[in-house]
C-alpha cells in the first residue's frame, strides 16, 4: 500500500521534474548565452573604463598619478578591483571615444552635518568635487571623504587620511538589493496567486513550487525537524532565493556583485546568528556551557571552545559566501584578461574557452552556495531548537 | 629569518585541498557502495567540505 | 583581515539588513505562507484521497465478498428449498399412492366379501333348492316306484347318477 503511494508520487514527481528540467534548461539557456556574452561586454567596458580614468583621472587633485603607459595587466587588475568594488553610480559602459558613461546615478545620503542627500552625478564618475550644504566630498576608491573645495585628499603612505562621513547611500549594491527584493516579490507573489484559482501551480510557480518544496524536504525538515521547521521556513526560503538570484545576476555582464560585498553576507550571517540564539532552547545553552556526558573538567574545558564556536560559525558561514563569490569573479575576470595578455590566437581561444568553462561552474557555484548557505543555516537552527541530541 | 604569512596561508590551503580531496573520494566510495543513499552522502559531504573550506578561508583572509 | 574591514561598509549593511528583513515579511506574508500552505493543503488532499480510494477498494472487495457469500447461501438454501420440495412432493406422492392402495384394497375386499356372501348365499340358496328339488324327486319316485323294488332302486341310481353336483 505504501510503496504503490509512493510510487505514484514518484511518477507524479517524475512528470513536474520533467518540466521543471525543461524550464530550468531554458533557463540555463538565457543564462549561458548571457555569460557567453560577458566577455565580449566586459572586456569593451575594460577598455573603455580604463582610457577614461587615465585621461580624466587629473582632474581631481591629489587622485593617483595618471599612468599614460599603464601596461595592460595593470589595466586588468584595475578593471577587476572595479568590478569587485561598489559603486555610487549604476555604472555599465563607457564609450572612449565620445567619453559617454553608460549608466544612471543614485542616491548619495551622507550622515554628516545632519543629513546629506544628493545625486551621485555631482560627483562625475569620481572626477569632480560634489557640493551639499557647505561640504565638499569627493570619491577615492569608490569611498566618499570629505575634502575641501578643491578635493584634497592627505595621503600617508597610501592610505587617505580624509575624514568619513557616515554613508548610507544607495550604492549600486543597496539599488540591486532593492530590485533583487523587487523581483523576488514580483515572483513568488504571482506564484502565491496562481494557487488562489487551483492547488495545481501553474506558470512560474510549477518551476518555483520545486524549489520550494527542495528547500523544505532537502534543507529545513532533515536539519531542523518536522515539528519546528515550520518557524524558520519563511527565513530559509528567502535566504536561498535571494543567494541563488544575487549570485545568479552576478554572473551577468550588468556587472553586480551583491554576494561580494563583506557587508552583505555579514548582514545575512548576522540575521542567522541572532535568529539561532533567541530561538535557542534550553539543550542548546546546556550544550554550549555544561555539555552532558562528559567529565567535569572537560565541561569546562569545552565550554569556551563551544562559546567561541557560537561565533565561529556565522563567520565562516559569511567568509564562505563572500569568499567563494569573490574567487569565483576574480578567476572568472582574469582568464577573461588573460585573452588580451595573450594576443595570440592560441591562447585567447584557449582561455576564452577555459573562461566559459567557468562560467558554467560558476552558475553551478551560484546554486551550490546559496544551497549550503541555506543548508548551514537550517543545521545551526536545527541545533538550537533540537530537544535531545545525540552525541 | 622570518616566513611570511603568506606560506601558512598556503600550507593551510594544501591541507584544505587533502582534506576536502579525501571527503569527496570517501563520498564517491561510498556512493559507489551505496548508490541509494546517494543524496544523504552528498549533503553529509557538502556539510563537512563546507565546514573545512571556512578554516581555508580564514586562513587566507587573516593573511 | 584588515582588508576585509577595510571593504565592510556600514550604509551596505544597514540597508541589507533592512531591505532583507521587509524581503522577508513581505514573501512570509504574501508568498510563502500561501504556497505553503496550498502544498500541504494540495499534499494533504492527495493523500486523503488516495486512502479514500484504498478505503474504497476494500470496501469493494468486502462488498464483493459479502456478495458472493449471500450468493452461496441462496444457493444452499435454495438447494435445499428444493430438497425439501422434493421430499414433499414424494411423500405426497406415496401417501396418495398408500392410500390409494389401501382404498382399492378396502375395495377388494370388499368385493371378495360381496362376492363370498353372494356366492355363499347362492349356495345355501341352492341347497335349498337341491333339498327342495331331492325332496320332490324322493316323492316322485317314492309315489311312482314303490310298486317294485327294483325299480325302485334302478329309479334311485339313475337319479343319484342325474344329481351330480355340478
Amino acid at each position: 500500500m505504501s510503496t504503490k503511494k509512493n510510487i505514484y508520487f514518484c511518477t507524479k514527481f517524475r512528470i513536474v521534474n520533467r518540466q521543471v528540467i525543461m524550464q530550468f534548461t531554458r533557463a540555463l539557456f538565457f543564462l549561458a548565452v548571457l555569460v557567453l556574452i560577458q566577455p565580449v561586454f566586459l572586456t569593451a567596458s575594460g577598455h573603455a573604463e580604463h582610457a577614461s580614468d587615465s585621461t580624466e583621472s587629473t582632474q581631481v587633485a591629489n587622485q593617483e598619478p595618471a599612468q599614460e603607459g599603464m601596461s595592460m595587466k595593470q589595466e586588468i587588475k584595475a578593471h577587476i578591483q572595479h568590478h569587485l568594488q561598489d559603486g555610487h553610480d549604476f555604472h555599465l559602459y563607457t564609450d572612449t571615444e565620445t567619453n559617454t558613461h553608460v549608466g544612471f546615478p543614485l542616491l548619495v545620503i551622507l550622515l554628516d552635518d545632519g543629513i546629506q542627500v544628493f545625486s551621485s552625478s555631482r560627483f562625475h564618475h569620481g572626477e569632480s568635487v560634489a557640493e551639499s550644504n557647505g561640504n565638499f566630498y569627493a570619491l577615492h576608491h569608490g569611498k566618499v571623504y570629505k575634502t575641501d573645495a578643491a578635493g584634497t585628499f592627505e595621503m600617508h603612505d597610501g592610505h587617505v587620511h580624509n575624514e568619513k562621513p557616515l554613508d548610507f547611500s544607495i550604492t549600486k549594491n543597496v539599488f540591486s538589493i532593492m530590485a533583487f527584493a523587487l523581483i523576488l516579490i514580483l515572483l513568488f507573489t504571482g506564484a502565491a496567486r496562481s494557487y488562489k484559482k487551483s492547488l495545481v501551480p501553474s506558470g512560474s510557480a510549477r518551476f518555483l513550487e520545486p524549489l520550494i518544496i527542495f528547500v523544505r524536504d532537502e534543507i529545513a525538515i532533515p536539519n531542523i525537524g518536522e515539528k519546528h521547521y515550520k518557524r524558520f521556513m519563511s527565513y530559509l526560503l528567502t535566504v536561498f532565493f535571494f543567494i541563488w538570484l544575487v549570485n545568479l545576476f552576478g554572473l551577468t555582464p550588468l556587472g553586480i556583485n551583491v554576494t561580494n560585498s563583506i557587508s552583505v553576507t555579514f548582514a545575512l550571517a548576522v540575521m542567522t546568528f541572532v535568529i539561532t540564539q533567541f530561538s535557542g532552547k534550553k539543550e542548546y545553552w546546556k550544550h554550549i556551557f555544561w555539555m552532558p556526558g562528559v567529565p567535569v573538567p572537560m565541561k569546562i574545558l569545552l565550554a569556551p571552545i563551544e562559546l567561541l564556536g557560537v561565533f565561529i560559525k556565522p563567520f565562516a558561514l559569511l567568509i564562505r559566501l563572500y569568499a567563494n563569490i569573490t574567487a569565483g569573479h576574480i578567476v572568472l575576470m582574469s582568464l577573461i584578461g588573460l585573452m588580451f595578455i595573450f594576443h595570440s590566437w592560441i591562447g585567447s581561444t584557449l582561455s576564452f574557452g577555459l573562461s566559459v568553462f567557468i562560467s558554467f561552474i560558476e552558475l553551478l557555484v551560484a546554486a551550490l552556495q546559496a544551497y549550503i548557505f541555506t543548508m548551514l543555516t537550517a543545521l545551526y537552527f536545527g541545533s538550537a531548537v533540537a530537544e535531545h541530541e545525540d552525541h | 629569518m622570518e616566513i611570511p604569512a603568506i606560506v601558512g596561508a598556503g600550507l593551510v590551503v594544501i591541507g584544505v585541498g587533502i582534506g576536502i580531496g579525501r571527503i569527496g573520494g570517501s563520498a564517491m566510495d561510498a556512493i559507489a557502495r551505496q548508490p541509494e543513499a546517494t543524496n544523504k552522502i552528498q549533503t553529509a559531504m557538502l556539510i563537512a567540505a563546507a565546514l573545512i573550506e571556512g578554516i581555508g578561508f580564514a586562513a587566507l583572509f587573516a593573511v | 583581515m584588515e582588508k576585509l574591514i577595510e571593504q565592510f561598509s556600514v550604509g551596505l549593511f544597514f540597508w541589507q539588513t533592512i531591505l532583507f528583513l521587509v524581503l522577508v515579511f513581505i514573501l512570509k506574508k504574501y508568498a510563502w505562507k500561501p504556497i505553503l500552505d496550498s502544498v500541504s493543503e494540495r499534499e494533504d488532499t492527495i493523500r486523503e484521497s488516495l486512502e479514500s480510494a484504498e478505503k474504497a477498494k476494500k470496501d469493494l472487495t468486502e462488498l464483493q465478498s459479502k456478495n458472493e457469500s449471500l450468493i452461496i447461501e441462496a444457493k444452499i438454501e435454495r438447494d435445499a428449498l428444493l430438497k425439501e420440495a422434493r421430499e414433499i412432493k414424494d411423500k405426497i406422492v406415496s401417501d396418495a399412492k398408500g392410500e390409494a392402495k389401501e382404498e382399492a384394497d378396502k375395495i377388494v375386499q370388499a368385493a371378495h366379501a360381496a362376492i363370498e356372501a353372494q356366492k355363499a348365499g347362492a349356495i345355501a340358496e341352492m341347497k335349498s333348492e337341491m333339498a327342495s328339488l331331492s325332496i320332490s324327486i324322493a316323492e316322485k319316485i317314492i309315489r311312482k316306484e314303490l310298486s317294485s323294488d327294483e325299480q325302485q332302486k334302478s329309479l334311485a341310481n339313475e337319479l343319484v347318477a342325474d344329481l351330480k353336483l355340478n
